[in-house]
Formats: structure tokens, sequence, C-alpha cells
């Protein structure tokens, strides 16, 4: 465990709760052929209220695993995950996710697919509807209301899905590398709409990514993982920028260099583990 | 410098591009209209050929039929009615019960084919069924049928729903199958139920391939209410070319089929229109096939 700077003591208080907790959790998978995947290995992980922790690892370490499990997709085989001090049993309350594809619903308008989460809260429909046309002008889609998603560029969908997950105002908001799909200059405006809605609300942020340059750009926290199979938390490092930040300015600065220098640090050997291991699954020999 | 020149022989090349456009619709409009031209001389070589051949040939007629016989039987159906009574009543005899199967047999598919998508603990156990008398000849079961209920409308429309259960039923099962598990896993934490995920989720996402199956289903709607009629009626299309055949009225059976091809493309139609209203979420490229486009 390196941490690049020491944390401020009151967020280091073992008594206040945090926003999620994995403890030494490993979640095997059976494989069409019968035989066990390891995904994640006893894996530990905590995330305070408000913070934006982003974990970074090579393809195939178990990140998008970790997010399933912390929604509730998914059970652990060993370990607990707990959310708000409760222990994760099914789909977890107050979690937002948001997925690499496109998982808003393509045959209901943009406004039916923002209203979607309050609907099935339990709100009357004019209600719901009022909420989510205040989410789409946020997101900055007003005049969109009543096109469908095929209708809109890949941005334009990603904010339907942003829109989507905040309006049920969650405490945790799990993002599933949900920039990956975008061209650069869209994924730096979107990640900046990100920061300024998560300010808003600050709910707690778990990002997965495979950018590193996104991660440090973003979080508060970003978290290196090693290669799979069983990936486990190899360093954490704390992001010391100032806030706000500019996604597309933010890299110039000096500390962001030095930050980028010591976590890839860290990264580079498991991405070399990862790399030597697809190409050895190709059959050549690294 | 480059650059705005660049630009501007671009302007000036659309300035001068509405030549092409029209070019294109012209030929567009004196390709279609070739194509129709081989299409109307087909039809007159095979009509033509077909009344050359049988001719005034009595017993010719009595065995193939005749094209003008059967214009000429047309009308007099429409002017007098047929053997059975108005030829309308035949028809709407015909098309209710193709029309009350299809209704019932779809909507059984549809809720069986999603039910047991959704609870594999129900397919495993009814799947052996299902596939067993889906191997069953089950226009065979129309002798049954009409055996059991008799003569009138319940024998025929058992024997359409029966035709028409099994290809919505597996349309609509695989539609289940092949949902995008994000979606359901995207709604299932906005907070859905189980319930709202299969009609706000799985549903919709179904239909793309209930509605291809409600195409082929129409026409064995139409086919199980003649077959139903054909084995024992008192009324309907079915009955009448049955009764035309057993008057050696060659003529008579080619009307009715006229007829009932007539039927079948207007439903093909309405059921085109059906599903352009039903899915126009999708995008335009892939959006319902040209109604026009495909007969059954």
């Amino acid at each position: 465990m390196s941490e690049s700077s020491p944390r401020l003591f009151e967020t280091r208080l073992t008594d206040v709760e945090p926003a999620i907790e994995l403890r030494s959790v490993t979640k095997q998978f059976t494989t069409p052929d019968g035989s066990a995947y390891t995904a994640i290995k006893e894996m530990d992980l905590r995330v305070e209220p408000g913070e934006f922790c982003a974990i970074v690892g090579p393809t195939g370490c178990g990140k998008s695993t970790s997010l399933t499990l912390i929604s509730g997709l998914e059970r652990p085989t060993a370990g607990t995950v707990e959310v708000h001090g409760q222990v994760v049993k099914s789909i977890t309350p107050g979690v937002g996710f948001m997925f690499q594809t496109d998982a808003i619903l393509p045959w209901k308008s943009v406004l039916d697919n923002v209203a979607m989460g309050p609907r099935f809260r339990g709100t009357d429909r004019r209600a719901a509807e009022t909420r989510a046309k205040d989410w789409i002008r946020r997101v900055g889609l007003a005049g969109f209301e009543d096109r469908f998603p095929h209708q809109l560029s890949g941005g334009m969908r990603k904010r339907v899905a942003l829109a989507q997950s905040l309006i049920n105002e969650p405490g945790i908001l799990l993002m599933d590398e949900p920039f990956s799909a975008l061209d650069v200059q869209t994924r730096a405006i979107m990640s900046n709409e990100l920061l300024t809605l998560w300010d808003d609300t600050r709910p707690a942020v778990v990002f997965v990514t495979h950018d590193l340059e996104e991660a440090i750009a973003l979080a508060d926290k970003v978290v290196v993982m090693t290669a799979g199979p069983g990936g486990t938390v190899k360093a954490t490092f704390d992001i010391d920028l100032p806030r706000p930040r500019v996604v597309q300015e933010i890299r110039f600065q000096q500390r962001f260099v030095d930050l980028y220098q010591q976590i890839w640090e860290a990264l580079r050997s498991e991405v070399d583990i990862a790399y030597s291991q697809t190409t050895r699954a190709n059959g050549k020999v690294a | 410098m480059t650059a705005i020149a660049g630009a501007e022989s671009d302007i000036g090349h659309t300035a001068a591009a509405p030549r092409g456009p029209r070019d294109l619709r012209s030929r567009r409009r004196r390709h279609r209209f070739i194509v129709h031209l081989w299409q109307v001389g087909i039809l007159v070589v095979v009509i033509g050929g077909w009344q050359l051949f049988v001719g005034s040939d009595s017993t010719k007629i009595i065995l193939y039929g005749v094209p003008n016989g059967i214009v000429a039987q047309l009308i007099t159906w429409l002017t007098q009615g047929t053997a059975l009574g108005p030829l309308w009543l035949q028809i709407v005899v015909t098309l209710e019960e193709a029309l009350i199967g299809f209704v019932i047999g779809s909507a059984l598919g549809i809720v069986f084919g999603i039910a047991l998508g959704r609870v594999h603990y129900l397919a495993e156990i009814l799947g052996p069924f299902i596939k067993v008398l889906n191997s069953i000849p089950r226009i065979v079961l129309g002798a049954v049928f009409v055996l059991a209920l008799g003569l009138g409308i319940e024998s025929k429309v058992l024997l359409v729903i029966v035709l028409v259960f099994f290809g919505v039923f597996f349309n609509a099962f695989q539609g289940v199958r092949e949902v995008d598990r994000n979606f359901i896993a995207n709604a299932t934490i906005l907070g859905a139920s189980s319930w709202e995920v299969t009609w706000h989720v799985v549903l919709p996402s179904a239909f793309t391939w209930i509605i291809a199956s409600l195409h082929v289903s129409f026409g064995f709607a139409l086919i199980g209410a003649i077959v139903g009629e054909f084995l024992g009626a008192q009324q309907g299309l079915g009955y009448l070319i049955r009764q035309s055949q057993g008057t050696f009225n060659a003529n008579g059976v080619w009307a009715a089929m006229l007829i009932l091809g007539i039927v079948a493309l207007i439903a093909e139609y309405l059921i085109g229109k059906l599903e352009n209203r039903l899915l126009r979420w999708r995008p335009p490229q892939l959006g319902g096939l040209d109604p026009q486009g495909s007969g059954l």
C-alpha cells in the first residue's frame, strides 16, 4: 500500500460509516465448461460518502465485477459487501449504475426513459414527468424530451443515461467505463458535466476505467488493481488536485504529471502481466 | 488559402448539383416502369396461355378452369350470390373464424412464450410437451375438432388457434431470450419489479420477434379456417371451394382462391401498418418491411 499523500485526519475516522465497504471479497464464476473462474480475490475497498473513487486496472482484472457486487446484481462467493452499513443481499437501494454500453430503452422516449426510475418507485406519472423534465434540462437536453434514443448522438444518449441514474438521487453512483465509446472531445465535455452534477448531489462514486488520465482528472482516490484472474487492490492513491477541475486542462499541472508517473509505476507491471497473458493465449510465447 | 479555395470549389459543385437528383429520379421512374412492364408481360403470357390452352374445350374447362370463366363466376357470385347464400357472408364467416382464432392463438402464444422465457422452471417442465405437440402435423387435428365440436365456428377457431399458437410462441420465447441483459440490469437497478421488467423491457424487446411471426401466422390462420371448412362446415369460403369441387366447377375453386388471396394481401397490409405503429421507435433503416413488398 503506497499512499501518495496523508489523508485528512477526519476522513480517516473509523466511526464515520463508509458508503461502500468490501471486506476480503472473492467472486467466482462458473465457466461454460464447468470450471470456476476467479474474477476478484480477497479484495478490500472502502469508499466514503461523497467520495469520487476511480478504479483502474488492466483488462480482465475484475473492475466491472466489483461494481456488479456493490449494486447487488451479483452476490460475492466469499467476504462481505456493505453499503451504508447494510450487507448487500439483493439490488442495493439508492444506487445508480451507468453501463459501458447504452442501457437506456430504445423504445421509450427521452422523457419516458428518465421518468422510469421515479415511476418504478411509485411516483405518479405527472410528478415523475415534472422531475424528469427538470433532470433533462440539467443534463442539457431540454427540447429533446420526445426523441427516441436512435435519434440522438452517442454523447446525448450518455446524458440521458446520466439523468436516468441521477433522478433517483442515489447515494452511490457506479460507473462502468461510461464514456469509453465516445470520441475524445465529447468525452472531456461529459467528464466536466459529470463533475458539475456530482458536485450538486455529492453521491459516492465508483468509476471504473482503463484510462489513467481520466481517473486522475476525475477522482479523489485512484485504486489500482492487479491483473486478473483473481484481481485485487494493489495500491490506493489520494488525488489532492484542487476542485473545481477542468478535465481538459488539469493534465498540464505539474502535480497531475507527478501523480500520473507515481500511479503508472504501480499500474505498468500489471498491464504487462495482463498483456503477456493475452499474447500467450493467442499461442505466442511472451 | 488552399483550404478556402477547396471550400469554394465544393460550393461550386453543389450549385451545379440539382441536375443530379432530377436525373436520378427520372432514371428510377424509368426503371420502375420497366419492372412493371415485365410483370404485366408475365401475367399476360400466363393467363393468356392458360386461356388459349383451355379454349372452349368443355372437358378442359371442367378439369382446369378457364380465366374468362373465373371472371364470369366471380360476377355471378357477386350479383346473384353463391349456392350457399350471398358471397359476402361466406367471406365474413371465414374471416371471423380466422380472426378470432388468430387473436386468441397469438395472445396465448405471446403469454406462454414470455412466461416460459422468463421463468426457467416453467420452461423446463413444459418444454418437452410443447416440442412433442409441435412435431405433430397439427392440420390433422382439424378432423378431430370437427368430429368433437361439430360443423359450427368452434371447430375452425380451435384449429386456427392450434396452427397460430406455435409460431408465435417460439418467436416470443426466443425474443425473450434475446433481450439485452444490460436493459434488464438497468431497469432492475432503477427500481423495477420483475413484473415491471417484463412489461417495460422484455415485452417491447421481444415484439420485433413477435411481429415477424404475426405475418406468417395470419397466413396460417386463413389456412386453418379454410381447411376446417373443407373438413366439414355449412358456410364459408372453404366450404364454397369444396362445393365447387364437388360440382366439377374448377372455375369456382379458382374464383374462391382469388378472393382468399385478396383477403390475405389486405391483412398483410394491415399487419404491416400495425408493425410500423408498434415499432416506430426503431431507426428507419431497420423499420418495418415494405407492406407491398412482402406478400403471403
